[in-house]
């Protein structure tokens, strides 16, 4: 009955009812989403670097080595030379080696030549068909699968590097073999196929595009972020070395306007030609050690004696996290700054409508109600505010994470799920959302209980 | 049933009241006047409990009201005496109905929607049950803290004043409602007042001096 009451009481005055109401709301919301937010992300980040204790790759910055080759968010570094990532792929401190090589992309999802140890290190199996075995053969993570509408045995091409936009390769259609089963990792927004592949794909396009892999490779190699011709690029100085750098020369369009010659497209049967590993390179390596001193030792060692480096995952998230926290952290005061001015416009409205209420508090007394009920009446008014205010903002803060979980997932291949619950972050949350609303219920309702009725009512 | 004896109250050093013992049986009707500041408010407050007397008791059937705690108090209160007011005060965001059914409550924990609607009926309220207090009249809110008064059947009603803001027509109309309620309800009626309209209309009086 009491809080019956108390309930029509906020209600009463809406306007402050509801000032009071958005701003917990909006406190609360924001709280709500950047915990779920942290916590998604760093887990989201923490999986997918499970497992891999360093990452070979060109040198350049090594959280973009990191960003590129573990989450494929970022562009590749560049590229390395495959002989030579093998003498320490084949190294005895090293247990596995998966090696990585990017080419192409198929609608924005990219196509990475890699070994099938990729799929297990993921913990991703197949829902449906094989591993891929031949050049050409591809295994569709679970979300690609699912968006492009691909089952086993459809055929697709590829677009050249990153960007959906990029050059198709039409000479040579994937087969879809497999599709990986739902890991909630990297590779469900993957396709994955064999290095070779990468290898002969771009192979063959020399021999008829040749023109135009030219004005990639002077543009490359001063630009290692545009990742988008190193391989081919780089690929080409071993593959074609005996074109003339002059032939190349006079077809410069950095804008990669890219002329399209691939309506010479071939029909190709799909037997495997050989590639030979000579000379080939390759993207990243993701390893992990049998003996940790190569986590500590290797950094330093592998830039010494090569043209790569090797950067470790959990050092580059971290230093990313501690960027981002920055702006977490500020965030997050801003949302404790709103919920303190809730608390204050709690207490003003409280305060405020105490004077014109204090004969009906002696009224309830007068008709048998006890100065602690009063009190109760007051608390449960600001608390049934707060509750309301918590219940809005852990909504609206799903709301918001969802659409943050929209546009990620087209730009980052990043999804959240907004209805998991961090119980102990969001449960402080609540609590924290209760004491703001006692403490600005403290006051008004010891005034409530310290009423003196006789002397309200015979001042009336 | 009320009594009092020797009842004593000051306020600081200034005022001292000494006030004559009352007695009011069940269905009786008193009437307690006097000029202004003669101290018939905290007559009424003591009588009422809303006040406690530096010396002297209330007695109200067989209970001394100085012998109860406070929380005792409140509820002796709101189960025995019904208080009606000079200005009629409510809960601003219940309906008529809510406020009167909301006394029933406070003192006996249960809700007596029925009785409370009976007794709004009986006081010409029908048509209002679920307004809001403040869209009714003064001489409708004056009646609905009539029935709230009312609503636990009170050994003793007091009442404050209850017509002073009322025009003749609603004064003699609340006042034989007070006296004809409380003789059905077999309470003991105590009104405070210094309208003549009232010292007409009931003969027991005590004036304050």
């Amino acid at each position: 009955m009491i809080t019956k009451i108390a309930w029509k009481n906020i209600w009463f005055k809406p306007l402050n009812t509801i000032l009071s109401i958005i701003l917990l709301t909006a406190s609360v919301a924001i709280i709500t989403l950047l915990i779920l937010l942290q916590d998604q992300f760093e887990k989201k980040f923490n999986d997918n670097i499970d497992g891999i204790d360093m990452v070979l790759g060109a040198q350049g910055s090594p959280l973009q080595l990191i960003l590129s080759s573990v989450y494929q968010v970022d562009a590749p570094t560049g590229n390395i030379d495959y002989a030579e990532a093998k003498q320490w792929m084949n190294h005895r401190f090293v247990e596995t080696a998966i090696p990585l090589a990017f080419g192409d992309n198929y609608h924005g999802f990219r196509i990475v030549g890699t070994t099938p140890e990729y799929l297990t290190k993921y913990g991703a199996e197949l829902s449906e068909g094989k591993v891929f075995e031949h050049n050409f053969d591809v295994v569709v993570g679970s979300a690609v699968a699912q968006k492009m509408n691909i089952k086993v045995g459809d055929k697709f091409f590829g677009s050249h590097g990153d960007s959906e936009e990029g050059e198709v390769h039409e000479d040579h259609a994937y087969i879809v073999t497999g599709i990986a089963s739902h890991t909630g990792k990297v590779v469900d927004n993957l396709i994955l196929c064999n290095i070779p592949s990468v290898w002969a794909m771009h192979d063959h396009e020399h021999e008829h595009n040749h023109d135009e892999e030219g004005t990639t490779e002077a543009h490359n190699h001063d630009d290692h972020n545009h990742d988008h011709h190193d391989h081919e690029a780089t690929e080409e100085m071993h593959n074609d070395e005996g074109h003339a750098a002059a032939e190349e020369a006079h077809h410069h369009d950095d804008d990669h306007d890219h002329d399209h010659h691939a309506e010479e497209a071939h029909a190709h049967d799909h037997v495997d030609v050989p590639v030979s590993e000579e000379g080939k390179e390759i993207t990243a390596v993701l390893l992990k050690f049998k003996s940790k001193m190569a986590i500590v030792t290797w950094p330093r060692l592998i830039p010494q004696n090569t043209k790569m480096q090797g950067a470790l995952p959990a050092i580059e998230i971290n230093r990313l996290f501690t960027l981002f926290g920055i702006g977490l952290d500020a965030l997050q005061y801003l949302a404790y700054g709103i919920m303190l001015i809730s608390g204050i416009s709690i207490f003003i409205a409280l305060f405020n409508t105490l004077k014109e209420r204090k004969y009906e508090f002696a009224l309830l007394r007068v008709n048998g109600a006890s100065r602690l009920q009063l009190l109760m009446l007051v608390l449960i008014e600001s608390l049934l505010l707060c509750v309301t205010g918590y219940i809005f903002g852990t909504i609206v803060g799903r709301l918001a994470l969802s659409l943050i979980s929209g546009s990620s997932e087209s730009e980052f291949k990043i999804s959240f799920n907004p209805l998991e619950f961090v119980w102990e972050k969001e449960g402080y949350l609540f609590l924290l959302t209760i004491f703001v609303g006692v403490l600005a219920a403290v006051i008004p309702a010891v005034k409530a209980y310290g009423l003196n009725i006789s002397k309200t009512l015979a001042n009336a | 049933m009320i009594t009092t004896k020797d009842i004593r109250f000051s306020y600081g050093k200034g005022t001292s009241f000494q006030f004559p013992n009352i007695v009011a049986s069940k269905g009786d009707s008193l009437l307690i006047t006097g000029g202004s500041g003669k101290g018939k408010t905290t007559l009424l407050h003591i009588l009422g409990g809303l006040l406690k007397p530096e010396s002297g008791d209330v007695l109200i059937d067989e209970t001394n009201l100085s012998s109860l705690s406070d929380r005792k108090l409140d509820h002796f209160r709101g189960k025995n005496i019904g208080l009606v007011l000079q200005q009629a005060y409510f809960v601003a965001s219940l309906s008529v109905l809510e406020n009167v059914v909301l006394a029933s409550w406070l003192a006996t924990g249960h809700q007596a929607a029925e009785k409370a609607k009976q007794l709004l009926e009986q006081l010409d309220l029908k048509d209002h049950l679920h307004k809001l207090p403040s869209q009714l009249s003064i001489g409708q809110q004056q009646r609905v803290s009539i029935a709230r008064a009312l609503i636990n059947e009170p050994k003793l009603l007091l009442a404050d004043e209850p017509t002073s803001s009322l025009d003749d027509e609603n004064a003699y109309k609340v006042a034989d409602m007070l006296s004809g309620l409380a003789k059905q309800f077999g309470t003991a009626l105590v009104i405070v007042t210094h309208d003549q309209r009232l010292k007409d209309r009931f003969p027991n009086q005590i004036t304050l001096s």
